[in-house]
């Protein structure tokens, strides 16, 4: 029996706004599936987005659903999570608005190893507003705003994630389906902050301007320049250049959550006060 | 016995939000507000709520909104740098019509300013600051003991109109200490907001069939829903429809009831030939000043909003009818008293007092400028 999708999709909020080739439909559909096989209860699940392509996704699930401003979908979901710790709080969007404008609270958030679980859908671009370069664009990549090649040096998400304290770090791309739930369905299960970087493709507004002539072009990419990252022992930097690493990259069961910190903290306050 | 203490109005602040029922505080340090965030950092977890210090000013407004959204009543604490930084997402806090309170504790400007400085500079800024059409509640306290109530007020304002309240203060109402008699349990009105009560697939977030003000309900009970930034229909979605943007729009602008919504204070006002509008830090001065001039015959009296937005236009225009003048004295270079020139339109002279030098204006100031408007008239 196949999957059903509309159980968990909102009747009349599709067809949906993204782009034919774009893969943040995969990654929807990775998303749903994961979170039927942790078996959420859709009032107690809260998904929460920025502001972009991707932060569009919580419009069309049926879950409480929240889209923020640019950037801020990590603050928003710290404060939800903190005043309802049981809530099972998803946070969804793209590069741009998630280590952007929106780096501040992503890496703060990572600090904190608060219990959300953030996909961050890496298309290399702000697509949403025509295409200009985010910093997850290659260097050297034409953009709207790049005519004369990109000057930027790219942000690794998942060494970011990792180097501000996040205990799971995952990655993946839109060609990777049947991963896509599998490590959004572990980053769910984590008890602490988990990101799930998704590579994805933009045909539309990246694809178009840097020799990619399809979108299944852009698939193709995907596919070959990713490598699991048990295949990556002994490889050298310049080795993994261009190379997207797969799979989990870090976890770490040792460190506390805040929201149970947090928890005990309460504790010693209400024994001082009694 | 009622608890007494001297206590600084800040802390006055704090201790008037836990008392209002907040259970949850987001903030960020800033001279002159912090000792708000020290305070129920303190105070908060002891009685099973939350304090989180977040990484910027936005990050902490962010918070603020997700708290609220899941059913807490929660607050967050600034000053002029601060409130520029939370303009955009009062604004969301606005659209998406979310309940919270934002104390900011007025130093001067523009940028960094002078922290230490007390100053009323904000007052378009909190009227105005954020982009696009939307009501604005301002409470402006004078005393430690009015901190207390007008917080009290402004949590019962936020969720009675599903709002971003602001409560104005100055760096010398924030920092002045004073004897408060403490409320007891039940004596001050404490008002939640309205939960729905149909079924959970009839509901919508924005139904106006329930009023201009529809039930909230929290996120994660037996109600789920979509919050947007964007424009949007009654049922939370967003819509780029003309009928609905301008029945949407219009509706959050008219929620608030302007009469229910307005307090002030009136001093010697009855028979007052010079009218001082003033708040806040201001008033106090104004009201040593009236006192003075009285004692040597001159008729002069206050007009104090407590509510500053919406700003009591109906009630100046109607002292000003039979006023000689209308005196605006005002820690900044002229932004009430547009209003009250608005308010005014023409039916006396109004004549400004300003001083932005990180000095309170004195009452020998305002006493000179009566004379002087005296003379002149």
């Amino acid at each position: 029996m196949s999957f059903d999708y509309e159980k968990y999709l909102r009747p009349g909020k599709l067809p949906h706004i993204w782009c034919p080739g774009c893969g943040h439909g995969i990654i929807l559909k990775g998303l749903i599936r994961a979170i039927d096989k942790c078996r959420l209860a859709k009032n107690r699940t809260a998904i929460v987005s920025g502001i972009g392509c991707a932060s569009r996704l919580p419009g069309y699930v049926d879950f409480n659903t929240v889209h923020t401003a640019h950037g801020r979908a990590a603050a928003f979901a710290t404060g939800m999570k903190l005043a309802d710790p049981e809530l099972t709080v998803i946070c969804v969007g793209g590069d741009g608005d998630g280590v952007a404008i929106g780096g501040n609270h992503f890496i703060h958030a990572c600090r904190r190893n608060i219990d959300l679980t953030y996909i961050i859908m890496n298309n290399n671009i702000y697509g949403m507003t025509g295409g200009q370069f985010s910093p997850c664009t290659p260097t050297g990549a034409f953009a709207s705003t790049t005519p004369y090649g990109n000057p930027d040096p790219v942000f690794d998400i998942a060494r970011l994630a990792i180097g501000a304290g996040a205990t799971f770090v995952a990655r993946t791309t839109a060609y990777h389906a049947l991963q896509i739930d599998k490590l959004i369905t572990e980053g769910i299960l984590h008890k602490g902050m988990a990101i799930i970087e998704v590579v994805d493709g933009c045909p539309t507004s990246y694809g178009r301007r840097n020799k990619f002539k399809s979108p299944s072009d852009m698939m193709t990419w995907l596919k070959d320049a990713a490598i699991p990252v048990e295949k990556t022992e002994g490889m050298s930097e310049k080795d993994l250049e261009g190379k997207i690493v797969t799979g989990i990259l870090h976890r770490d069961e040792t460190r506390p959550e805040y929201c149970e910190q947090y928890a005990l903290l309460r504790e010693r306050a209400q024994r001082k006060e009694g | 016995m009622k608890k007494v203490a001297l206590i600084q109005g800040n802390e006055a602040c704090a201790q008037a939000a836990i008392y209002a029922g907040c259970r949850f505080f987001a903030g960020y340090p800033i001279t002159p507000s912090s000792e708000i965030a020290e305070v129920l950092s303190r105070k908060l977890p002891e009685i099973g709520g939350t304090f989180i210090q977040m990484e910027d000013e936005i990050g902490a407004m962010a918070a603020v909104i997700g708290a609220s959204l899941c059913g807490l009543k929660a607050m967050d604490a600034t000053s002029g740098p601060g409130l520029s930084l939370k303009q955009e997402l009062i604004g969301y806090a606005c659209m998406a019509e979310i309940p919270c309170v934002l104390v900011n504790v007025m130093r001067g400007g523009p940028s960094t300013g002078m922290p230490t400085g007390p100053s009323q500079s904000d007052i378009m800024a909190t009227r105005w600051g954020t982009h696009g059409d939307h009501a604005t509640i301002a409470v402006a306290p004078a005393s430690c003991q009015e901190i207390f109530s007008e917080t009290v007020r402004a949590f019962n304002l936020a969720e009675t109109y599903r709002l971003p309240v602001h409560i104005l203060m100055d760096e010398i109402i924030a920092h002045m200490r004073e004897k408060i008699v403490f409320p007891e349990e039940g004596e001050l009105e404490v008002l939640n907001r309205a939960e729905p009560t149909v079924p959970p697939a009839a509901y919508k977030p924005f139904d106006a069939s329930f009023g201009d003000v529809p039930p909230l309900a929290a996120m994660g009970s037996n109600y789920r829903y979509h919050v947007t930034g964007l424009n949007k229909a009654e049922d939370g979605f967003p819509t780029t429809k003309a009928a609905l943007v301008d029945a949407e729009e219009r509706r959050q602008l008219r929620k608030v009831d302007v009469a229910a919504v307005a307090k002030n204070e009136e001093y010697l006002l009855d028979d007052a030939e010079f009218v001082i509008v003033s708040f806040g830090v201001v008033s106090r001065s104004a009201r040593f000043a009236i006192n003075q001039l009285r004692n040597r015959g001159i008729r002069a009296g206050m007009l104090r909003p407590i509510t500053l937005w919406p700003f009591p236009a109906q009630r100046v225009a109607e002292v000003a009818k039979n006023a000689r003048a209308v005196i605006v004295p005002e820690m900044n270079l002229g932004q009430m008293i547009g209003e009250v020139e608005r308010a005014v339109c023409g039916a006396c002279p109004t004549r400004s007092i300003l001083r932005v030098d990180g000095e309170p204006i004195t009452p020998q100031q305002i006493i000179d400028e009566v004379e002087e408007v005296q003379h002149v008239l």
